[in-house]
């Protein structure tokens, strides 16, 4: 393990509007196990301490450190260099706003798609304390959890065709959010309801079906399935004509 | 310059401060949070294993109720928790995770019938009750009676985190990511709120508010090797310790995980061990035994860092790049287990490692993993010293867990206090009239105006940063690790003086202008060496071994001189914590006694 490596990282400070956006130069001798995590914060302190970038978990969990590593949407964090060329260029995602450097503003892009989707569950109980919790099927628990482990990482939206033309639409992860509340019982949300978020070109029906989400998602979400299932029941949903009346759900 | 005025300001956005702000927005009240990154990127969402509630629906659980919670916690402890807290607590707890369920987390369920678990790497048998099917279920944890800690698969900080934003965004509550509180506003009597700095633009604004939270984590980042996530570095423990009046509690409490994988410190778990896992040194020779003759890598977490600890130190660890480390052998477990009931230790290996457990050995060593010590707050999470200041969640020293925490509780505590708390803050501000004086408020803002511009303009030296925080790294770890003694602590007592010095000479090596990182760090890297310091020092005076806190030269726990809490203040211009002492507890529900594990000695009050 003796390799140089080249980084060609994308510089612009907004906050320095006398320097230009650029591409800068790094080299780095690469150690035994190195990941992108220790190669970028060894720059910053040997190299460049101005250099923007953005980790927090830096374990694969909180998804802050989305960017494009030689072309392609993914984490930095698992991303390890020997699984890279010598040359390396790092840019920030597309379809968020720059913060500096390789870091981008996803918390604003992710609130507003909460309250697109309204993601939380909707529902007239009022919590009892004293109350049992109401059951539910392990089996059932465990499909919810499988569409929850998104993380927000915003790759997805970066790797999409439509995301990139339209700044309203949803993206994979917003359409995920939608599949995760129809598919539990405590969200009252009729199909109806579901159709007014997502049976629109901001929504289901404006993904073209090129499916970079899934091929770029790190958490290996079903991406595909559930886009496809969600087209099918907003069709479905909007040709019957009696939506409102009936929601179907798996208890 | 914007100001924003609200009734409760969380700093921090994580479990802890969502729920308390949750309650004060669904009270009413008007609730902002700050938060150094977005929301659901909080270090709550790193938790994977569970949090502990005595809720007794799984066949392992059976019979368990807040009482056999209660003296787990207590016991885990090591005595040094206020049991009126922990009483809360286990009490709390089982309401608070059914509510968790009523707001959407997808917790595991009870499924009825006969199915198989493991133990010492042995296959047991177990029958889960047909009426209890559907209920909430729970897992083992180390040091508790039952089966206790419920959980999500292996993702149970993730959904509740994102479960709790969610909570906060039907609610309106106001979030604002990407902002850092550098100082709180204050009069020396009532806290008024915070100045903030912009990480998007560089900005500064100032943050009004009746009452004030600090829920900002864990400050495991004063030391190199931290499973932490990198923003947990002590900010919301720094600005309350800089006001010269608010006390930090046990900050010498810190507890080491012995599976820290190598280099990145991410956390392994403890099911390798409890699966039958072993630790291997540099000759592949398995040493744990010859330590612990019955329990080797099973006996509990600080006991197994302290031996791997010894072990390195006699010359057996694996050289590497990044220091010296051990390995953990996983490989006889078999793959299908591994690929199945150890799936995320499969997945970290492969990610990060670019190694294959099945196959390979896995690099670890004892990190950094928890801060039992924290902002000193009553009961009630009002800190002590400034009116209108209130902590929860890691951030705190509430205070339940003592010397050492259990696994499962510090995850249960951000959601149980959160909820204790806001209860308490919606109290508080119910009767509250804020009046903010501007001066104060002006002067607050001007003083870290001038600290940016100093640090910038290099007025106070050009001390470089990143050289100020190794020096900091390389004393508390030789100090204040997992082994102390006097002379190793009084050493690391001075060094850190010394470095405490050269942070305030540190200048910025670049312009500083906008999101810039060095300068996010070197506002906060002279209250990093204080927490560093008020760890150090709060070791060196605490001549006895309690849960977490091992002394060499005073191995008893010494609960005739010792059965109390340190307080560390900082007054202006000092080079060393005041520490002054209380009692561990205002009551004792069960009087110190044998932990029943660790062995340890005991001197009797």
């Amino acid at each position: 393990m003796s390799r140089i490596l080249t980084f060609n990282i994308f510089r612009y400070n907004p906050q320095d509007p006398g320097t230009p956006p650029r591409m800068d130069r790094f080299m780095l001798d690469e150690t035994d196990r190195m990941t992108l995590f220790i190669a970028l914060n060894r720059i910053r302190e040997e190299q460049d301490p101005s250099l923007m970038f953005d980790f927090c978990c830096r374990a694969g969990i909180c998804g802050a450190c989305g960017m494009v590593i030689n072309g392609r949407p993914g984490l930095a964090c698992h991303t390890k260099t020997k699984d890279l060329p010598e040359e390396i260029t790092l840019m920030p995602l597309p379809a968020f706003k720059l913060v500096g450097d390789l870091s981008v503003d996803t918390g604003t892009w992710f609130r507003e798609m909460y309250q697109k989707v309204e993601s939380w569950v909707h529902t007239s109980k009022e919590f009892d304390p004293a109350a049992l919790e109401e059951r539910m099927d392990n089996s059932l628990a465990e499909e919810i959890y499988e569409l929850e482990r998104c993380i927000e990482c915003g790759c997805c939206v970066a790797a999409c065709g439509t995301a990139l033309m339209r700044p309203d639409f949803l993206g994979a992860v917003g359409l995920n959010r939608i599949a995760r509340f129809i598919l539990d019982p405590r969200d009252e949300r009729t199909d109806a309801q579901y159709f007014e978020i997502v049976g629109n070109d901001q929504g289901i029906f404006g993904c073209m079906g090129l499916l970079g989400c899934e091929d770029v998602c790190p958490k290996g979400l079903p991406l595909q399935d559930q886009l496809g299932l969600l087209r099918r029941k907003m069709a479905f949903t909007a040709l019957k004509g009696i939506v409102g009346k009936h929601k179907h759900k798996h208890a | 310059m914007q100001t924003i005025y609200s009734d409760l300001l969380c700093i921090g956005a994580g479990l802890a401060g969502e729920r308390v702000g949750i309650e004060a927005a669904a009270a009413g009240f008007d609730t902002v949070c700050l938060s150094l990154v977005p929301a659901r990127r909080s270090h709550s969402s790193a938790a994977q294993g569970g949090m502990q509630a005595a809720l007794g629906n799984c066949a392992m659980g059976e019979g368990d109720c807040p009482d056999v919670h209660f003296a787990d916690t207590v016991k885990g402890s090591d005595w040094g928790c206020d049991q009126e807290v922990a009483r809360l607590f286990v009490d709390t707890a089982p309401i608070v995770m059914r509510e968790l369920a009523a707001w959407g987390v997808p917790w595991n369920r009870v499924v009825p019938g006969e199915s198989k678990y493991f133990k010492g790497g042995k296959e047991f048998t177990k029958v889960e009750k047909k009426e209890n099917e559907g209920l909430i279920t729970a897992r083992a944890f180390g040091g508790t009676a039952k089966w206790r800690t419920c959980y999500t698969s292996d993702g149970t900080g993730h959904t509740v985190l994102y479960t709790m934003d969610n909570r906060a965004a039907q609610l309106g509550m106001v979030v604002h990511d990407r902002v850092e509180a550098i100082s709180l506003i204050h009069d020396g009597v009532r806290c008024m709120g915070a100045v903030v700095r912009c990480l998007k633009t560089g900005e500064l604004r100032a943050y009004l508010a009746k009452a004030t939270l600090i829920a900002s984590g864990g400050f495991g980042r004063i030391y190199r090797e931290s499973t932490n996530a990198v923003i947990n570095d002590g900010g919301g423990q720094i600005i309350a310790l800089n006001t010269g009046v608010v006390p930090l509690g046990n900050m010498e409490a810190v507890q080491f995980h012995p599976t820290g994988i190598v280099p990145t410190d991410i956390l392994v778990t403890e099911g390798c061990r409890g699966d039958g896992g072993t630790l291997l040194d540099v000759n592949e020779h398995r040493f744990m035994p010859e330590y612990e003759p019955e329990k080797a890598e099973l006996a509990s977490r600080d006991v197994v860092s302290r031996w791997m600890t010894v072990h390195m130190q006699k010359g057996f660890g694996v050289k590497s790049p990044y220091g010296d480390h051990l390995w953990l052998d996983i490989r006889h477990l078999g793959i299908d287990h591994i690929r199945t009931k150890l799936r995320e230790v499969d997945e970290i290996c492969k990610s990060f490692l670019g190694i294959d457990p099945a196959y390979q050995l896995i690099p670890v060593r004892p990190t950094q993993h928890y801060s039992m010590g924290g902002v000193r707050t009553d009961k009630d999470g009002a800190a002590y010293g400034l009116t209108g200041l209130f902590s929860a969640g890691e951030s705190a020293c509430w205070d339940m867990h003592g010397f050492n925490r259990l696994g499962g509780n510090s995850l249960a505590e951000t959601v149980v206090a959160g909820s204790i708390v806001g209860r308490k803050v919606v109290e508080y501000l119910k009767g509250c009239e804020a009046v903010f004086n501007s001066r104060v408020v002006d002067d607050a803002v001007a003083r870290q105006a001038g600290r940016i511009k100093a640090l910038r303009e290099r007025t106070n030296g050009s001390e470089n940063v990143y050289a100020v925080r190794e020096a900091m790294f390389d004393a508390i770890m030789k100090g204040a690790g997992i082994f102390r003694n006097e002379k190793d602590l009084t050493e690391c007592v001075e060094t850190l003086q010394a470095i405490h010095e050269r942070a305030g000479r540190v200048g910025l090596a670049s312009n500083g202008l906008g999101a810039n990182p060095e300068l996010a760090l070197a506002l906060k890297i002279q209250g990093m060496v204080r927490l560093a310091l008020c760890v150090a020092y709060g070791a060196l005076m605490r001549t006895e071994s309690r849960g977490s806190h091992t002394r060499e030269d005073f191995p008893e726990r010494n609960d005739r001189d010792w059965l109390n809490r340190t307080l560390a203040t900082w007054p202006e211009g000092a080079s060393l914590p005041e520490l002054s002492y209380e009692p561990a507890s205002k009551v004792f529900e069960i009087p110190p006694g044998d932990r029943g594990y660790g062995g340890g000695k005991i001197i009797s009050a």
